[in-house]
């Protein structure tokens, strides 16, 4: 699974800089779609990075997971309350971002510093590489065995909770009779029913 | 290939993560960074799998779960703009001021 040297450096190179400047592009940019199809950017180039650090079943996991689910989930909720709409100007809004490009310079500089100046124990062992499925399999179902059930019940509260909160609300009793009085038409709120077509009136 | 490279990378990636959290007007845009932080601190986590304990990969598992935890964080995160988007008929941040003082 090792590639040459002077390979992985250059390709080490060329997904740190793709993924960085996906990253700045879905931070800076202004069009909401722009940013999530650049989120899929970074995700690639993360499953990428994954693969030179010899792992190749999370990089699999993280293309299926991130790129399939996530950033699907994310395009179609862009899709749900796209309003194109004017943000109001906050007054002093600039103290806000020079604030937190200090600060998130001042914690880039301390990581570094972290980073470069601690003895790591780096061990010479040679990767689990090809059998890392294994491995992690070994993993599950034995020492992480109980985490691993957790997870599994936490997916089922995250699919209900996400059903119940994203679900339309019903019209309380005393209005069912008279939403029920048109017939062909859900007792809903009537303003959730034409969501769409909405987006072009309002500019 | 050093394990300094993937850190640095990462803490990088984490600090862009942070600044999109605070700026961001679009409550989307807010869920997008969390996920950039997540990404950072899970290449985080492989590398030193990587490169401090290579036979027993115990950082991809924890990886496994970040991943499966950041799922169901999004479905959840989703579904709360949405319903904020019905009640309050925007995605403005600075607009979701109920529970501010």
């Amino acid at each position: 699974m090792n590639l040459a040297e002077g390979v992985q450096i250059v390709s080490f190179g060329i997904l740190s800089v793709m993924m960085l400047g996906a990253a700045i592009g879905v931070v800076l940019l202004d069009s909401i779609v722009y940013s999530a199809f650049l989120l899929g950017g970074v995700f690639i180039s993360i499953a990428g990075l994954y693969l030179l650090l010899n792992a190749d079943f999370i990089a699999a996991a993280q293309v299926l997971i991130y790129v399939g689910a996530v950033n699907v989930l994310i395009l179609f909720a862009i899709m749900l309350v796209n309003k194109r709409q004017e943000f109001q100007p906050v007054p002093r809004a600039w103290i806000r971002k020079a604030a937190t490009a200090a600060v998130c310079g001042g914690i880039f500089a301390l990581l570094s510093t972290m980073v470069l100046s601690t003895p790591w124990a780096i061990s010479s062992a040679t990767p689990a590489g090809d059998a890392s499925v294994v491995v992690i399999g070994l993993h599950f179902f034995s020492d992480f065995l109980l985490p691993f059930e957790l997870a599994s019940i936490l997916l089922l509260m995250a699919l209900i909770g996400a059903v119940v909160l994203a679900r339309r609300e019903f019209l309380p009793d005393d209005d069912f009779e008279k939403a029920q009085a048109e017939a062909l038409k859900l007792p809903e709120r009537p303003r959730e029913l034409v969501p769409s077509g909405r987006n072009e009136t309002v500019k | 290939m050093q394990l300094q490279y993937f850190l640095l990378v990462a803490a990088a990636l984490f600090c862009i993560g942070i600044y999109g959290l605070v700026n961001s007007r679009n409550a989307v845009r807010v869920l997008m960074s969390i996920e950039l932080m997540l990404n950072a601190v899970n290449l985080n986590l492989m590398a030193f799998s990587n490169y401090l304990d290579p036979q027993t990969i115990k950082g991809q598992i924890f990886t496994v779960f970040v991943i499966a935890i950041a799922a169901a964080e999004a479905a959840v995160g989703l579904a709360i703009v949405l319903a904020i988007y019905r009640n309050r008929d925007t995605v403005d941040m600075e607009q979701f001021n109920l529970l501010k003082w």
